[in-house]
């Protein structure tokens, strides 16, 4: 078990060697000379902005508005978007409804919206949750629909046969079926989250990451923008850990999350 | 259209038959009936794939059913147990309560929930039956007639093919069901496998005494298992065989090899 718990600690301390070494390379071409202060600024800098803005409050403050942005807009759009993926996965008639429409909203990209949001909703908070519900509702949608008609119809077929109801059938046949399909769009729209967050915030907020990105640009402090920039990988890696672990708990029937 | 009866035919003198001296064939009196098929016809389309089936099988017989494929062997058996409607005729089922008259089905893919551990696949075949504690004990009971009463908290992802079929028969049985319809059951397991499943299939049927009905295209299972065999041919019944050979019966024999030549015959149109 020792063993198996310092491997473990072992292979995922490995995906950081990278990132680190990077990072040493940097700051190394940086005290040479070799990378101008005005076009990135050597890690130590950053890590000092980091902590002149811990200090201030600034950075807590602006990381946890954007947090809870990013959250609120997940939970909006996944939600609809989960509820559109079952409903047009159980029901015939209201996938003929809906679907074609939803195909055609699907294809016009979110991100060309937003001067139509900046004129709806001005620079408030609607505007950047309308735009990270719009952008996380399709991969949520698409990939509970797909899973929902992508389960065994055999195993269907033995939960009738061994007169299952339909609440049964649903919880324990339909929905255990769809879930690793739901887990892809899951973690593909947390990535979408992100994406339209920064760009959302960059163009249209007064408040968050990356208001503070766009802030520290106009007084040219590339430390900050750097360091933005790097809040949000973490984040971004933070989000994708937690559903991975989510996925792990939910999924430990599927042979490729089992133990070789 | 469609014309099923459901009985519940009462039979008052309904005395238990030990499995060790049930007749083979004919039904003799004292055997009660399971089911009973009156020209049973069905089409999908212009195609007739059943064309007029009468068949009656008492209680506690093991009937095998072989022919060619698209037949309309599993058609039959998809009827049986209730999951196709026949086009015209009647099925009788004999027994009292619901309970009594349970039928089950298992398919040639063990259809296990890959989500499900051992013991939960196999309290599906208690769903509306039992829960709880209640249901727990009585799989418990069922893997350990089929052998695999430890693999109870296993995924079934981690078992052999013959394994995940033992599963299923243990779900198919657990509710003790009066008719078990087998679609080729034993299909996709290897030769070994097979004959070892074979086996328990046979004991199984003996302790349990339900009315087994396979389904099948290898003559020689058919005939190492059953009490009776019926050829289908282009949705009628061609040859009713009686296998009146002691059981445990052994693979090979002079006698099931005369029986299997005289079905093969009669399969392939030489009889």
């Amino acid at each position: 078990m020792a063993k198996t718990a310092t491997n473990t600690i072992a292979r995922n301390l490995a995906g950081w060697l990278l990132p680190a070494i990077l990072i040493l390379v940097w700051e190394a071409a940086s005290r040479t000379g070799l990378i101008s202060e005005s076009v990135i600024a050597p890690p130590s800098a950053v890590l000092a902005a980091f902590i002149r803005l811990l200090a201030t409050g600034e950075l807590a403050e602006n990381i946890g508005v954007s947090t809870l942005r990013a959250l609120s807009g997940f939970a909006i759009g996944g939600s609809i978007g989960f509820a559109f993926g079952l409903a047009n996965g159980l029901s015939r008639l209201s996938r003929d409804l809906t679907d074609t429409t939803l195909q055609m909203v699907r294809n016009i990209p979110h991100l060309a919206l937003i001067p139509l949001v900046i004129l709806w909703f001005g620079i408030d908070e609607e505007a950047k949750l309308f735009l990270v519900a719009l952008g996380v509702f399709f991969p949520i949608y698409v990939n509970t629909l797909l899973g929902i008609q992508g389960v065994d119809p055999q195993l269907v077929e033995m939960g009738r046969i061994y007169g299952m109801s339909r609440r049964q059938l649903f919880f324990r046949v339909i929905l255990p079926g769809a879930l690793p399909a739901i887990f892809v769009g899951l973690r593909y729209a947390l990535g979408i989250m992100w994406l339209t967050l920064i760009v959302a915030e960059t163009i249209a907020a007064s408040s968050g990451l990356g208001y503070m990105a766009m802030q520290a640009r106009e007084f040219l402090l590339i430390d900050v923008v750097i360091l933005s920039i790097l809040i949000y990988a973490l984040l971004g890696k933070l989000a994708d850990s937690f559903a991975r672990l989510f996925e792990r708990l939910t999924l430990q029937w599927h042979p490729a999350f089992q133990p070789a | 259209m469609s014309v099923i009866a459901l009985h519940a035919k009462q039979q008052p003198d309904k005395n238990d038959v030990p499995a060790s001296n049930r007749a083979p064939l004919p039904a003799s009196p004292a055997v009660p009936l399971a089911f009973s098929l009156r020209g049973i016809t069905k089409g999908f389309g212009d195609k007739t794939v059943l064309d007029g089936i009468d068949l009656d099988v008492p209680q506690g017989q093991f009937v095998a059913v072989i022919g060619k494929s698209g037949c309309g062997k599993s058609t039959l058996l998809r009827i049986l147990a209730g999951l196709d409607t026949p086009s015209s005729g009647t099925l009788t089922l004999a027994g009292g309560s619901a309970s009594e008259r349970r039928s089950r089905i298992m398919f040639q893919e063990p259809r296990l929930l890959p989500w499900a551990r051992i013991g939960r696949n196999v309290e599906v075949g208690l769903t509306g039956i039992a829960k709880g504690e209640v249901a727990r004990d009585l799989s418990l009971q069922i893997l350990q007639a089929v052998g695999l009463a430890d693999r109870v908290g296993e995924w079934p992802s981690v078992l052999s093919g013959g394994q995940k079929q033992r599963v299923a028969l243990a779900r198919a049985l657990v509710a003790h069901p009066f008719i078990l319809a087998l679609d080729e059951p034993l299909g996709a397991l290897d030769a070994l496998t097979r004959i070892e499943m074979q086996q328990l299939l046979e004991r199984i049927w003996q302790q349990q005494a339900f009315t087994a009905v396979l389904v099948t295209h290898d003559v020689a299972e058919a005939v190492a298992l059953a009490d009776r065999v019926v050829v289908i041919d282009e949705g009628r019944i061609a040859l009713d065989l009686p296998i009146p050979v002691a059981r445990p019966r052994r693979h090979g024999s002079p006698e099931t090899a005369r029986l299997e030549g005289q079905i093969l015959d009669r399969l392939f149109g030489r009889g």
